[in-house]
């Protein structure tokens, strides 16, 4: 283990439990294989799903790869302020979309988001979503299966090609016999996994440690000795003043706007990935409270997911992150002559390091869970928009249902296939989570801005929505090709037409090109839609806000009542931030 | 129902976690001082994790709709 890693040999009870769950993540597709009757059954679980289900699976969904590994890299890395992707990234847009985006997916009844967009635009804009996004799942998907592969050879000495197959396999089986409601069943389990596997081990680090006050004193300490103001690692708001004053390198605008506006209403709420889990519930009051119900555990999954890196760090009086290894095979160092540590192993070590035989198993099924109900979040919403908005759209349109789902089924394997050539391609940046962000950025960022116009103001056009989203696309590329991160040269982390302006980090680099690419969608399609004819308000009835009637909650207890829900979570969100200011 | 095939997800999770609930504690009976690397101290993690695991499978196949109801509906 060249890294540094002494990794404990894993034993019969560890293959026990891994293998286990296997059987129990086929075993639930096994159960379901006479379920799939229908393309509806499969696409959207035939709208039959409880909230807390769909709830659960809203979260879980995006629980893949970039969390588990890149929220541990990024808490060793950023500290609390890591939990910004959780408060301010995540929650408010998650309440958005539950309270005032749902009744319009849900309502419609369009099958996928890119439908919505051809119901309320035109196709062009239509095929212009569905043809990125269903680019945007494979190459996900792709990430989180050579992540997973690189760190089981890491970590275990497995083949990276035997767990790629492997994974690709499972995943496959139990999409293709229990469709979408297979993969949301499994990310449900996943849920539980995640917070069984992981809770254990922030205990143990904790109590190594000595406790949550012994680890924020010696992360003070850290901070002071690597020459960052005390609170660096230990406070989420105290030095957002300015980029220089608190690890993320970005200051309190660029990451409300950027990150908690732009790139986070961006992801929740146009994303087909997760509004597919929304879609699949059985009324519109499940449907709103889907995004409500995974709002509430997505607040506190920063204590699961980024205090094992932070822990990382300072466990041991020098931490447990191994050095990233340089071209000479000895450790990498920066220009400052520091260890540069492998931060997407802050986690992967805390596993190896503190959990014993038996519990290692467990971690490591959590571990894989998360990787897999990503790789098949991403797999089920492909499958969806290939079928529905490219194969029935394009190729062909009166086939009988039967039909539509046999290709579903064959765009199972296809996608699969496909990801697991991307897995081959993929990653060069030190920080998945990062590279994923700039993915975000060219394509989802301007998204929101489409969604919001289309939503909200009956005015906006076909037309003014294409150009707004090509214009805003094309606004990021500029942006980052424009701009550098501090220290880096032009190449794939921008600056390829030019530096014209210099970032004091990679992530400030990335909200900014949010902000231009959002912008620009915004000013563009509204200028555009002024100018072209739009449709009449008789054909934009359940699609527009002004046009559609209010979603009246049938639900009788008023603590079930999504805008109840809202409020207590924002309350609560207010609350934390509060807490770790 | 015809999307789920009759299948409440709390049976499988149920099943799951009592059965890792037990093999953990089992394992952490018999060998209490299960290896470890630099640094836990206290080997009995696999014991009082496996309980916790094993009420929560148990707990959720409770609170599982009986078969009997999911016919009905």
């Amino acid at each position: 283990m060249a890294s540094g890693l002494t990794p404990i040999g894993l034993r019969w009870i560890d293959y026990t439990i891994i293998g286990v769950y296997f059987a129990f993540v086929l075993g639930i597709g096994w159960q379901l294989r006479r379920a799939m009757k229908t393309s509806t059954d499969f696409f959207l679980s035939g709208r039959s799903l409880p909230a807390w289900i769909t709830g659960l699976a809203f979260l879980s969904a995006n629980l893949g790869a970039q969390e588990v590994i890149g929220m541990g890299a990024s808490g060793a890395k950023y500290g609390i302020s890591t939990s910004h992707f959780y408060w301010i990234g995540a929650v408010p847009a998650m309440l958005f979309v539950g309270l005032f985006m749902m009744p319009f997916y849900y309502g419609s009844r369009a099958r996928s988001v890119p439908e919505y967009l051809r119901l309320r635009f035109d196709e062009k804009t239509r095929a212009l979503n569905a043809v990125s996004f269903a680019i945007m799942t494979v190459f996900s998907s792709g990430v989180s299966m050579y992540a997973m592969g690189a760190l089981m050879h890491l970590l275990l000495g497995w083949s990276f090609n035997v767990s790629v197959i492997v994974s690709a396999v499972i995943v496959l089986t139990y999409i293709l016999l229990g469709g979408l409601t297979s993969a949301i069943y499994n990310e449900v389990l996943q849920f539980f996994l995640i917070v069984f596997g992981f809770a254990p081990l922030v205990i143990v680090g904790l109590n190594e440690v000595g406790g949550w006050d012994g680890l924020m004193a010696k992360l003070t300490t850290l901070a002071v000795s690597q020459g960052h103001p005390a609170g660096a690692y230990t406070h989420a708001w105290r030095g957002m003043d300015a980029p220089a004053h608190n690890l993320i390198g970005v200051e309190w605008f660029g990451l409300v706007m950027g990150l908690g506006f732009v790139l986070s209403f961006g992801y929740w709420c146009t994303d087909f990935l997760v509004v597919q889990r929304a879609m699949a519930a059985d009324s519109m009051d499940s449907a709103r409270r889907t995004p409500l119900i995974a709002a509430l555990p997505k607040m506190v999954f920063p204590f699961l997911v980024i205090l094992p890196g932070m822990i990382a760090l300072v466990i041991g009086g020098k931490g447990i992150i191994p050095a990233k290894i340089g071209a000479n095979g000895g450790p990498l160092m920066d220009a400052a002559g520091r260890v540069v540590l492998d931060y997407d192993l802050a986690t992967p070590s805390m596993l190896m390091h503190l959990f014993p035989n038996g519990m290692l198993g467990l971690g490591l099924a959590a571990l894989l869970a998360s990787f897999m109900s990503g790789m098949a979040g991403n797999i089920t919403a492909f499958n969806t928009v290939w079928t529905y908005d490219l194969y029935q759209t394009y190729i062909r349109k009166d086939a009988d249902d039967q039909h539509y789902l046999w290709i579903g089924r064959m765009a199972t394997v296809v996608g699969i296939a496909l990801a697991i050539a991307a897995a081959y391609v993929a990653a060069s940046f030190n920080n998945i989570m990062e590279l994923l962000q700039l993915v975000f950025a060219f394509v989802n960022a301007p998204l929101f801005a489409t969604f919001f116009l289309g939503m909200f103001w009956r005015r906006t056009t076909g037309h003014g929505a294409f150009v707004g989203l090509l214009s805003g696309t094309l606004a990021a590329a500029v942006h980052h090709g424009l701009t550098l991160p501090y220290g880096a040269v032009p190449g794939v982390k921008g600056g390829y037409f030019g530096v014209l302006d210099t970032f004091p980090s990679e992530m400030g680099q990335t909200f900014w090109t949010a902000i231009y690419a959002w912008t620009t969608c915004f000013v563009v399609t509204i200028v555009v839609s002024l100018l072209t004819r739009p449709r009449p308000d008789a054909e934009l009835v359940g699609l527009v806000y002004a046009l559609t009637p209010r979603p009246v909650s049938s639900v009788r207890a008023f603590w079930e009542r999504p805008a109840f829900l809202g409020v207590v979570t924002l309350v609560l969100l207010l609350i934390l931030n509060l807490i770790f200011r | 129902m015809s999307a789920t095939g009759d299948l409440d997800v709390r049976v499988p999770i149920g099943l799951l976690f009592t059965l890792l609930g037990v093999l953990l504690t089992v394992y952490g009976f018999l060998e209490p001082a299960a290896t470890t690397a630099a640094f836990t101290k206290g080997g009995q993690i696999n014991m009082w994790w496996g309980v916790v695991m094993l009420v929560f499978g148990i707990f959720m196949l409770l609170i599982a709709r009986p078969r009997a109801s999911r016919s009905v509906t």
